[in-house]
């Protein structure tokens, strides 16, 4: 299987509340929430470390989740938020775009 | 509001999070508006220093939606420098609420690079007399008019907010046949908001009662014109048990001088920032707290009032007239306009106001008692 990386869009507007991340998509004002796994999936999307690293370091380290299972999953919810234009994703690693909502 | 910012709201209210404020970035302004209820001269703006490090704060808090307005938020130099500050590094979700008329095409740009979530631009007329004799600048519906079209192709969201006046009453329609034209939201508000120092002269400007009625019964604007005026259900104790509205419980309000309200409509001063960390004043402030702690059933009038359910009482009009736990008489008017049922207060300000023109006997003495005549 080919890796993935994934990046935060700059251009949305995150806030953590509770646990959860509320994002505001710049598209077309949509608020998302994400449960906390996917807030960890989202605080370590930097472009630079490749999902199954994120899934396998900091998913399956805290949660008691099977990590294939675990990365089908997460690659579901990156395409799924990729499609609204909240992550970025490439075969490549993603270079800096002044990434957003790491510690908020 | 959308079903997931409610759940969020909800969420926020119990964890006790500012989940949305207000910074007037400046008092300053290059309209005049004649409703405007601020003292535009500049007594000590917050530097552009003392604004990062309160939006830092303010992001630490879990504040999400951060709506700078003013005064006109483009007389501040600093302004990009700010947006980039609060959009970039701080994530928050940022509103502008602007008169427009400095935005040209390159601004228009720059705002559509940091992500702006909407921008409000103050429309009160379609027709120019009428628009810029609000605003008291000639030629300021064209070039706010101009800004809403340069916002619009970035593909920004934008949202014509319309003030109802007596001045600009026959107007609503037009200004919202001009936003369906244009491709933007338009909104429409017959609140005036008294002056900062109390003075309430302006509220003359405000429609009056027939106007609202007729407002009240435009399809076009509320929908179920029979829904919209139905006269309320008796409200169900959770109700009673609810808080009036959002000020100090999920949102607040900064002023360019570092001050707290709970709102900006809310005039009453819980700290500054220039002082306190704003997270204190949020949690700790005494008149916060007390905003905090009122419920539906502590307010002794609006409680005995058939509208009780479906008011959309304003606590910071209410503290304007002299007690936050009191009715917001334009709120009653709204109601009244409504339903036909005039509110509670209504009805004590009518028992405790004899009619102007009396006609009664007078108990004069007698000069001479012994004659027993009247004068």
């Amino acid at each position: 299987m080919s890796r993935l990386y994934v990046a935060r869009n700059p251009k949305v507007a995150t806030r953590r509340l509770g646990g959860e991340t509320m994002i505001m998509s710049g598209r077309d004002s949509t608020l998302f929430t994400l449960n906390p796994t996917a807030t960890i999936l989202w605080q370590s999307a930097d472009g630079k470390t490749p999902l199954d690293e994120i899934v396998e370091k900091r998913i399956c380290a805290e949660f008691e989740v099977e990590p294939v299972e675990a990365l089908e999953d997460a690659e579901t919810l990156a395409r799924e938020l990729a499609r609204h234009e909240i992550l970025q994703i490439s075969p490549e690693p993603i270079a800096d775009q002044n990434l957003s909502g790491e510690a908020r | 509001m959308s079903g997931l910012l409610q759940e969020m709201t909800v969420k926020a209210l119990r964890l006790n999070i500012p989940l949305s404020v207000q910074l007037d970035l400046t008092y300053r302004c290059n309209e005049r508006c004649v409703h405007c209820y601020l003292d535009h001269n500049d007594k000590g703006e917050m530097t552009t220093a003392e604004i990062k490090h309160l939006l830092e704060e303010m992001a630490e808090a879990g504040v999400f939606i951060l709506t700078l307005s003013g005064g006109e938020i483009f007389l501040r130099k600093d302004l990009f420098e700010i947006l980039e500050y609060a959009r970039q590094r701080l994530t928050f979700c940022v509103k502008l609420k602007t008169n427009a008329i400095l935005i040209r095409e390159l601004e228009a740009a720059r705002i559509r690079e940091l992500g702006v979530e909407a921008i409000q631009i103050s429309i009160y007329s379609h027709r120019p007399e009428v628009h810029d004799g609000i605003t008291l600048v000639p030629g300021s519906l064209k070039r706010s008019l101009d800004a809403n079209r340069f916002l619009k192709s970035q593909g920004l969201r934008v949202i014509m907010a319309n003030v109802l006046m007596m001045q600009n009453l026959a107007d609503y329609d037009g200004v919202r046949a001009l936003a369906a034209e244009l491709g933007v939201e338009c909104t429409l508000d017959p609140t005036i908001t008294p002056m900062m120092d109390g003075d309430r002269s302006v509220l003359s400007l405000g429609v009056n009662q027939q106007a609202l009625r007729q407002v009240f019964r435009d399809s076009a604007l509320v929908g179920d014109v029979d829904e919209f005026c139905a006269i309320p259900a008796k409200p169900r104790d959770s109700e009673l048990d609810s808080t009036p509205c959002s000020a100090g419980h999920t949102t607040c309000y900064v002023s360019p001088y570092g001050d707290v309200f709970p709102c900006v409509q809310f005039p009453l001063p819980t700290g500054n920032v220039r002082r306190q960390r704003f997270i204190d004043i949020w949690r700790h402030s005494d008149q916060m707290n007390e905003v905090r702690s009122i419920r539906m059933k502590d307010l002794p009038t609006c409680t005995a009032c058939t509208h009780v359910g479906s008011c959309t009482r304003c606590p910071g009009l209410a503290f304007g007239e002299g007690n936050m736990r009191g009715p917001s008489s334009q709120d009653c008017e709204k109601s009244f306009a409504r339903t036909g049922i005039p509110s509670a207060n209504m009805l004590a300000k009518r028992r405790g106001n004899p009619n102007l023109v009396q006609i009664r006997t007078l108990a004069v003495p007698a000069p001479d008692s012994r004659s027993g005549a009247l004068l």
